[in-house]
């Protein structure tokens, strides 16, 4: 395979195996993860934990070397110096230098990028701002609050305004404000024409954010694509009707249509097994003299997909196993 | 500009270690305290204030060179830090030499706060000051950065208990060399060859020591006191370069 340089980030095969313990047992991390990622996208990479995100992001930053298989960054091989000056990292709950300020510490990655006196300055104070630390700017890190370390560590993320923004589980530990600011700094960046490439097992962020998205289990792609077509996948077309006053007869009339009924006093909840019956079943309530409080049709979600899938591979395991 | 950047950060580094200003502290009670210990000898207090002074600034620079050596690249591994500069246009060499560079600021600034105490002790008990102490002082430091160099070379592919322990073993076999080759000269050829092998690849820390010249009051020419140093650069920068080859093909897990 050739490299594209239309695409931002491009695998082909990727794999890492570990040796482990005294050994040196084997173990794949990563087997043969084929990836791209396109310009201007925010892509999810989803799956559960120890399923061989972390090491994938690793590979391509520079931190690991691929057991086999190729990665190109904006069309260059892995290890190019200049592809680095285009990339922006976060890794996963890091311990930054405390002992800094986070004007020092930001400071110290201006550096690095060759950023000396006002121009750093002040590039500083506007990263410092798009992250909302201004009032922090003096303060050690060792007085951070988690949120606001990771805010700091986005800000150090993007001193050399990076066309990619690597982010290696962003919101984990984050409380529900912490993990929307997050949120809401993606789809800045992504606003700015940024490539946002991030890894999570909080499924609800990845959908709400991600273009597109690639679930990996235990080292193996096992899905990836649009959003809208994955959830379409995962959709099983139920539609969910909630009804106040419906009579045992009435009910009687509607269970050949039903997958499941709950009821709550006066109330039931009934799921019915596709969107085709909807029509019949509104007649029949018309009919029983029943109230309609809301009819919903089911969305999958990402959750349903990756919970058939992770079961899915177990029991194909424990087939393989018997 | 970049392995200066590294440098001055981790600088800051040591000088916001609590680490440091202990040993600092315990260093100059030791130098301070040789002026009790001379109150118990005959004669030659001189001797001893010179020889223990001299002793505790190897001894306390040679604890921070190695603890302070042994967290340089560990602990950046351990909190992740290390993730975010190798991820940058940074080389992974120009980390490791930025990291060295750093504590060999801050151990040349504790050697001068060293001297400077033991100068002061000199000058309150009269003891003359000669040219030869300060030449001590100087192969003192250039021990210093080898050792700073071993700590730095194990802790790339080993913990830092383990970098602490390969260190402080090197530390004492270091000043022990001499006796190989005392040794080898009474054996068989193969046993002498393989000996004389083991002394010139450990670091021969011995030719470091003037201390037996600043009490004896004798001298090293200009001329030798080059060639120890050129030894002591030589071997560091090896070992640098050694540690920049391990490093360089080390996963971070």
């Amino acid at each position: 395979m050739m490299p594209n340089s239309d695409l931002v980030v491009q695998t082909e095969q990727l794999s890492k195996v570990f040796r482990v313990g005294f050994w040196g047992k084997k173990v794949t991390a990563v087997g043969g993860v084929n990836l791209e990622v396109r310009p201007g996208e925010v892509f999810g990479f989803l799956g559960p934990n120890g399923a061989g995100k972390t090491t994938t992001l690793k590979i391509l930053m520079g931190l690991i070397y691929p057991t086999s298989g190729k990665a190109w960054l904006f069309g260059r091989e892995l290890g190019d110096p200049q592809t680095k000056s285009r990339l922006g990292f976060l890794p996963e709950s890091p311990y930054f230098y405390d002992y800094l300020t986070s004007r020092e510490f930001l400071g110290f990655y201006g550096h690095l990028f060759g950023l000396w006196g006002t121009a750093l300055d002040k590039r500083v104070d506007e990263l410092l701002e798009l992250v909302g630390m201004t009032h922090a700017k003096d303060l050690q890190l060792r007085k951070f609050s988690k949120g606001m370390l990771q805010r700091v560590g986005v800000a150090q993320a993007l001193i050399n305004d990076p066309e990619l923004v690597v982010l290696d589980e962003p919101m984990s530990g984050l409380d529900p404000i912490g993990r929307k600011e997050v949120r809401d700094l993606i789809l800045r960046l992504k606003e700015s024409g940024k490539t946002v490439l991030f890894s999570s097992h909080i499924l609800h962020d990845a959908e709400v954010l991600c273009d597109r998205v690639a679930m990996i289990l235990k080292g193996r792609l096992v899905a990836c694509g649009k959003v809208t077509d994955l959830l379409e996948q995962g959709a099983n077309h139920q539609v969910e009707l909630v009804v106040d006053r419906l009579t045992p007869e009435g009910l009687d009339h509607l269970r050949p249509l039903i997958d499941k009924v709950v009821t709550q006093g006066d109330r039931m909840l009934i799921v019915l097994k596709s969107q085709q019956q909807v029509g019949g079943a509104l007649e029949i309530l018309r009919a029983a003299k029943a109230r309609l409080v809301s009819l919903n049709p089911q969305k999958g979600s990402l959750e349903d997909l990756f919970i058939r899938e992770v079961s899915g591979h177990r029991s194909s395991s424990e087939r393989r196993a018997a | 500009m970049k392995v200066l950047s590294i440098a001055l950060n981790t600088f800051r580094e040591n000088l916001r270690d609590k680490l440091l200003y202990n040993l600092l502290v315990f260093a100059l009670l030791m130098i301070g305290s040789s002026v009790v210990l001379s109150r118990l000898t005959l004669g030659e207090f001189h001797r001893l204030i010179l020889d223990v002074g001299l002793g505790s600034i190897n001894f306390f620079g040679v604890l921070i060179a190695i603890f302070v050596g042994i967290g340089l690249v560990s602990k950046e591994i351990e909190k992740k830090t290390i993730y975010t500069i190798v991820s940058k246009p940074v080389a992974r060499y120009q980390f490791l030499l930025g990291k060295f560079a750093g504590l060999t600021i801050t151990l040349f600034i504790n050697t001068v706060v060293m001297a400077l105490g033991l100068l002061v002790v000199l000058y309150a008990q009269g003891v003359p000051v000669e040219g030869m102490l300060f030449k001590a002082l100087a192969l003192i430091f250039v021990e210093f950065m080898v050792i700073t160099a071993l700590a730095l070379l194990f802790s790339t592919f080993t913990s830092a208990t383990l970098s602490a322990i390969f260190t402080l073993a090197l530390y004492v076999i270091g000043h022990l060399t001499a006796d190989l080759k005392v040794f080898g000269a009474k054996m068989d050829d193969l046993s002498r060859g393989i000996l004389d092998g083991i002394y010139y690849l450990l670091p021969n820390l011995e030719r470091f020591n003037l201390k037996g010249h600043v009490v004896h009051h004798l001298e090293v020419s200009g001329v030798d006191l080059m060639l120890i140093v050129a030894y002591g650069a030589t071997y560091t920068a090896v070992l640098l370069f050694t540690a920049s080859l391990i490093f360089h093909r080390r996963d971070f897990r």
